[in-house]
């Protein structure tokens, strides 16, 4: 079957692939750009540890198709860091030790870039609506809720 | 030297305080790698052919089509695994529950596998397989199972640890009793009885990696295997037994693992994976899917317990009683007995007594999960014992605090207690603000307490000090939850030097000796423990080589916070050695300088908890709200106390979506209903509140720091406080777990005879 070339923007550089018409952006990010940040925890949706910006709107990367992101912006969690300065969200989650298995990370991170772009003063209870789509197993989730609640504090001052 | 791991109570510098994890800046980049993050040259894609029968004989698979289709490398079957357990029953289960070899005992069982050289191909061929089934009765239910004319489903077993061997085969795979005193005795004795029965529903660990691998076969009969496991010398040794190789020609390395709660303790990948790339001649990489995972991994079991308790009026418990049946999945399993062990641990109880049944049903091979078992028993003891409180008029916390198990107390599965936090997590319980917070209408209050053995077991660590001074530790227990972090600590504390100067790895099986996996909450236990050693035996060469610098008996000199010290008067003008200093010398004083250590980790403490939660019910709906929920629970020493309290909120919140919400639901067609996330639905953020903790250390007698195990107790108590919340707030005993909105409705409308 023949691939359809895609032209796209992955943390601000311009890359370009050839995908099938029945790959899932997340197949396209781990298989064909070594981009494997964001992980795959159900393929359905119900997860989020596969959780990109597309276009400054949170999406689930295998709700996606890969030929969906032609002249798209797309920002992943390899992209949150500049150069060896950690995104604040990413300092905060280390001090507050918000992970455990560290799989969910990735887009925990994401997710809270989003909700903090758009509420850059969340109350405890939108932070926990707004998070309520990434699933995470070990922690509880009250340390993540700390970990977003200080960056934002942090992130109003700077 | 001969290693002590007798209790110091020494000083701390280190350890109790709270750095950033070793692994910590690569999990937060998208660095780290898990099982699905790794790739090997020409690598090939698995996919595995599963059952949709709950029950059915195998009469023929016919690969040749799917062996036929373009960019099709191996097509495998139970053929290509032959049977080479030699008699090992345990690992003949393993085996026949990688790839079934004459029947299909569930939904989801795998029957065949591919390797292809794309998902898509590899997807292809598996609808070109075609097997004929013979579809057999089947049987999910716990209850339904143990019925004289239940289907059979393996009929081969005649029930255990019965008196008379039985003359009929039955799905009873063993009978277990523990106990001591004489319990019709104690019930005589007394003034109140409390007796009902029980049902938990079957649930998933729900880590959120699926299983996931990468394996190598060379044609030379050496092979690699990349694979996210708590075991990963475990998964060596039973991947070597089942593909009939030599565990040394076998490396395997542990990836980053993405939650294993117990799950990633058995292989079912892991094998096929191996069988398949030996037989393409090519890496392959298997990947289960959710489904696959919730399907064919997993399941804790369900549960059906009966529990009768006796008390006089002044609350002291007379007698105990409880009856545990454990579904085991297909195959046998020691459930039900751990069930039985852990029921009534908490307590000191002159009469007790507990019988276990594993019980065989067409579900998934039960794997561990988190203090396995221990749930469900205290589930229906601590409901039990939360309803004879109130029948005696006594406050909950204290007729527990008047029954709790002390030093010297012989426990109700034989051994008698050291020194244990029952008692003190209650006292910590009945002064904790949170008994004293105000409840509005429709909330309930409930507590409980719980129980969990704690393992030990056999651990390996290398220490390696480089020329620079620097520290590399090398542990063989799978990291879970943060214990390169802890165990720096250990290493930091013990040679007395800065956390920043040690990093700590998890090493492959071929790059360090034989450990047990990360199960028991034993990972920083015993791999403490180890380290503690790997370290006093390289302070010991560092002591040799700083004797040697200074042309003094190694008698002379100590040990003292990272520095060579000469200790005697005549050489007060020596002054001291770093570590550094000495290992910048290392090259003419004898060579690298290392400590490595090999042990079986005894004497791990047990391990005790007490939960208070807060639960409002809406009485239209029967939905749930969780208000405030606290945990205190003994750590020994919490060596890193941010973690320690990591481990107390994750296990609180799987035991709340135990409670509340999870389960495993079977059509009658013996299918699993809700194989994926959307409908099998563990805890968000949303449901959730903040999670209390409070850390208590009782210190283990048996560990140089009195390091107990963490990780499991917490999810002992949530069940049971939960339901005696809900029970509260609803004004009816809840009796079946989840106490999903539909059941707490249904109860409600039965208590108000509607």
């Amino acid at each position: 079957m023949a691939g359809i070339a895609v032209s796209t923007t992955i943390n601000g550089d311009n890359i370009e692939y050839l995908c099938q018409p029945d790959e899932t952006l997340l197949d396209v990010l781990r298989d064909r750009l070594g981009l494997t940040g964001a992980k795959e925890g159900c393929g359905t949706g119900d997860c989020g540890a596969c959780s990109v910006i597309l276009d400054d709107r949170l999406v689930c990367s295998c709700l996606v198709l890969g030929a969906e992101a032609e002249g798209r912006r797309i920002e992943t969690v390899e992209g949150m860091a500049h150069g060896d300065q950690l995104h604040t969200l990413q300092q905060k989650f280390l001090e507050h030790a918000a992970l455990q298995c560290g799989i969910c990370t990735p887009g925990f991170l994401i997710a809270a870039k989003d909700l903090l772009a758009k509420n850059p003063d969340p109350t405890e209870e939108e932070i926990r609506f707004g998070l309520a789509g990434n699933l995470c197993r070990c922690t509880g989730y009250d340390k993540i809720v700390r970990a977003v609640q200080d960056a934002a504090i942090v992130m109003k001052g700077a | 030297m001969n290693f002590d791991p007798r209790f110091s109570g020494r000083k701390f510098a280190s350890v109790g305080t709270r750095p950033i994890r070793p692994d910590g800046v690569d999990k937060v980049t998208g660095r780290a790698r898990y099982g699905a993050d790794f790739n090997m040259a020409g690598q090939l894609v698995g996919r595995v052919l599963r059952s949709p029968h709950a029950h059915a004989k195998i009469l023929k698979i016919d690969i040749s089509k799917a062996e036929k289709l373009n960019g099709v490398k191996a097509v495998i079957t139970a053929k290509d695994l032959p049977d080479l357990t030699d008699g090992d029953a345990a690992m003949y289960d393993i085996l026949d529950n990688c790839m079934a070899r004459t029947k299909a005992l569930y939904d989801g069982h795998a029957v065949a596998a591919v390797a292809a050289i794309d998902a898509r191909t590899a997807r292809q061929a598996l609808k070109l397989i075609e097997v004929e089934y013979e579809i057999l009765p089947h049987v999910t239910d716990v209850d339904e199972a143990m019925q004289y004319h239940a289907p059979l489903i393996n009929d081969t077993i005649f029930t255990e640890g019965l008196e008379e061997k039985p003359v009929k085969p039955s799905n009873v795979t063993k009978r277990s009793q523990f106990g001591h005193g004489d319990v019709h005795q104690g019930f005589g004795h007394a003034d109140f009885i409390v007796e009902r029965s029980f049902k938990t529903e079957q649930t998933h660990q729900g880590y959120i990696e699926p299983h996931a691998c990468v394996a190598s076969v060379s044609s030379d009969g050496t092979a690699e295997l990349w694979v996210c496991t708590q075991g990963h010398f475990v998964y060596r040794q039973h991947c070597a037994q089942l593909l009939g190789m030599e565990a040394s020609k076998l490396r395997v390395t542990s990836s980053e693992i993405g939650g294993g709660f117990g799950g990633k303790t058995h292989v079912w990948a892991e094998p096929v994976a191996l069988a398949l790339s030996r037989k393409a001649g090519r890496p392959v990489k298997l990947v289960m899917t959710r489904d696959e995972v919730f399907r064919a991994s997993g399941p804790t079991s369900a549960t059906s317990i009966d529990v009768k308790i006796g008390a006089r009026k002044d609350g002291t418990i007379t007698a105990a009683e409880a009856t545990l049946r454990y579904s085991a999945g297909p195959y046998a399993g020691s459930w039900a007995e751990i069930g039985a062990m852990t029921a009534f641990a908490c307590y000191k109880l002159d009469n007790v007594k507990t019988v276990g049944y594993e019980v065989l049903v067409n579900r998934p091979k039960t794997a561990a999960y988190r203090a396995p078992s221990a749930p469900m028993a205290a589930f229906a003891v601590e409901s039990a014992v939360d309803e004879l409180a109130k029948e005696l008029g006594m406050d909950p916390v204290d007729f527990r605090i008047k029954n709790a198990a002390q030093e010297g107390t012989r426990s109700s599965y034989g051994p008698v207690y050291g020194p244990i936090g029952i008692g003190p997590t209650l006292e910590a319980v009945k002064h904790h603000p949170h008994m004293k917070a105000p409840l509005k209408k429709n909330q309930g209050r409930g507590m409980a307490c719980g129980f969990w053995f704690n393992f030990g077991g056999q651990t390996c660590v290398d220490l390696n000090i480089g020329m620079d001074g620097s520290v590399s530790l090398a542990v063989g227990t799978v990291d879970v939850g943060g214990s390169r972090a802890s165990l720096s600590l250990v290493a930091a504390e013990e040679l007395g030097i800065d956390y920043s100067q040690l990093k700590a790895i998890v090493a492959d099986t071929s790059s360090l000796g034989y450990n047990d996996m990360t199960d028991g909450s034993r990972g920083t236990f015993s791999s403490s423990m180890a380290t503690i050693s790997a370290a006093r035996n390289a302070i010991k060469i560092l002591r040799e080589r700083a004797a040697q610098m200074w042309d003094i008996s190694v008698d002379d000199v100590i040990w003292e916070q990272g520095h060579a010290v000469a200790k005697r008067e005549k050489h007060g003008n020596l002054g001291k050695l770093s570590l550094k200093e000495i290992a910048a010398q290392s090259g003419k004083t004898g060579g690298p300088i290392a400590g490595h250590s090999e042990l079986v980790a005894d004497g791990a403490g047990v391990s005790f908890a007490t939960h208070i939660c807060d639960i409002e019910v809406d009485p239209e709906t029967g939905s749930t709200r969780v208000i405030r929920y606290t945990v205190v629970q003994d750590a020994g020493k919490a060596v890193h106390p941010t973690y320690v309290e990591g481990q107390y909120q994750g296990g609180a919140a799987q035991g709340i979506g135990w409670a509340l919400n999870e389960e495993y639901i079977y059509g009658k067609d013996g299918r699993l209903q809700n194989a994926g996330f959307l409908d099998y639905r563990i805890p968000v953020c949303s449901d959730l509140p903040m999670i209390d903790t409070q850390i208590l250390e009782i210190p283990n007698p048996n560990h140089p720091y009195g390091v107990r195990g963490v990780g499991e107790t917490s999810i002992v108590p949530p069940l049971a406080a939960i339901a005696n919340a809900v029970s509260n707030a609803a004004g009816v005993r809840m009796t079946h777990i989840p106490m999903s909105p539909p059941r707490i409705l249904a109860a409600i409308e039965a208590e108000r005879g509607e």
